[in-house]
């Protein structure tokens, strides 16, 4: 190659080149309503704390920090799922969770949990609700998203906000796949003595649930 | 003229300076230091190199590039501290801005930024006004973000007074509450 050719490349050889666009602007935007409700449940406190389910997200932590002023614990679940999975440990991931938390009882003012319930079994998912139950604060809000997509997909989603009424679905590959979708009436019981304050299906059949815990 | 410069240059990969800087920056590791390998200056940004290991308190009054191991607390309070690809950092870290490409176990405090860089990796809870996390970061622990003073005005709707009992009926059904996309 000739340095002409570093410096002005040919036409013939910019089809042969990588593309340059961002992977995030290919990944597709859908609609929230749950995510206004829920910082507006947390607006009233002076500096909530947060506790994010997911995988770390850079712009997300921003948008909470600009938002709410809040300080957010981030423990991806997501990932500590994966590991048990690999391992061939699935079944003490239960037990695992019990443990997990190491925040103060009552001292979280709101969960994001997103879409990981989906990927629960009936006794983790129980164990996780009554965990986190626990870790909120009275009058403190829980957000999960439900999918209703057949199982088996082997991919998590990376919810990435675009504001407060729109979210990137960002997937990247998982080692435990979706499970059958949760039932309504088999939330409610999850969650027992929490309130569903909001809900909503979008059209894109994710259900998207708003939790308080009565005051 | 290109050959010219390539038969001065030191055989050496080593990009740092090959002789050991005479010039001590101003920071004061105050515990052992296991390989006096290279402290290089270069543009006023001061580099510890790969084989450097530091035990103990590191501070200084200028900017500062950490490829080698450090433990303990480091404390560049008006100053930018860089961990690079190879530095592995298990220390309190006070500093003005700090970019991580590295690792870190410990807790980051930083009066403008904490930033980690692809395939960077923190342990530990930030404290800082912004945090960036590149894709394919590593962290884990929490993040404390004071908010702007200006860049927020609270929400509307917080400053309503919010209907908190009464608002959802009892028992909403939760797949038929609303539709949207």
């Amino acid at each position: 190659m000739s340095l002409l050719d570093l410096l002005a490349p040919r036409k013939n050889d910019r089809g042969a080149r990588p593309p340059e666009t961002r992977v995030s602007d290919q990944d597709p935007t859908c609609s929230t309503k749950a995510l206004k409700k829920f910082l507006s449940c947390l607006h009233r406190d002076a500096k909530p704390v947060l506790l994010d389910l997911g995988p770390v997200v850079g712009s997300n932590l921003n948008f909470f920090g600009d938002r709410l002023g809040c300080k957010i614990f981030v423990e991806d679940l997501f990932a500590d799922l994966d590991r048990h999975v690999r391992a061939g440990s699935l079944g003490a991931f239960s037990p695992f969770l019990e443990k997990r938390f190491s925040q103060r009882v009552g001292g979280v003012d709101g969960i994001l949990c997103w879409d990981l319930f989906d990927y629960l079994d009936k006794a983790s998912a129980q164990v996780l609700a009554t965990e986190l139950t626990r870790l909120l604060a009275p009058d403190g809000a829980l957000l999960a998203f439900f999918g209703t997509a057949p199982p088996g997909d082997a991919r998590y989603t990376k919810f990435v906000i675009v504001d407060e009424l729109n979210l990137r679905h960002r997937t990247y590959p998982a080692s435990r796949v979706r499970q059958a979708s949760v039932p309504n009436r088999d939330i409610l019981r999850l969650f027992g003595t929490l309130r569903v304050s909001e809900s909503f299906l979008l059209k894109n059949n994710q259900r998207e649930i708003l939790f308080r815990k009565p005051a | 003229m290109w050959k010219r410069d390539e038969a001065v240059r030191p055989p050496s990969p080593q990009p740092a300076a090959p002789a050991p800087a005479p010039q001590q920056p101003a920071m004061a590791p105050a515990g052992s230091r296991a390989d006096a390998g290279h402290f290089s200056e270069r543009d006023n940004n001061v580099n510890i190199g790969k084989s450097i290991v530091i035990k103990g308190e590191l501070t200084g009054s200028e900017d500062l590039t950490i490829e080698g191991q450090v433990e303990g607390t480091i404390q560049l309070r008006d100053h930018v501290l860089t961990i690079g690809p190879n530095g592995k950092i298990k220390a309190q870290i006070f500093a003005k801005s700090v970019i991580v490409l590295g690792e870190v176990n410990g807790n980051v405090t930083a009066s403008e930024k904490v930033d980690i860089r692809d395939k960077g990796s923190v342990d530990g809870d930030i404290v800082s006004p912004r945090v960036a996390i590149a894709e394919g970061a590593h962290f884990r622990g929490s993040v404390d973000m004071q908010r702007k003073t200006g860049a927020a005005q609270p929400q509307p709707q917080a400053q309503a007074p919010r209907p908190v009992a009464a608002a959802p009926a009892a028992q909403p059904q939760p797949a038929a509450a609303g539709a949207a996309r």
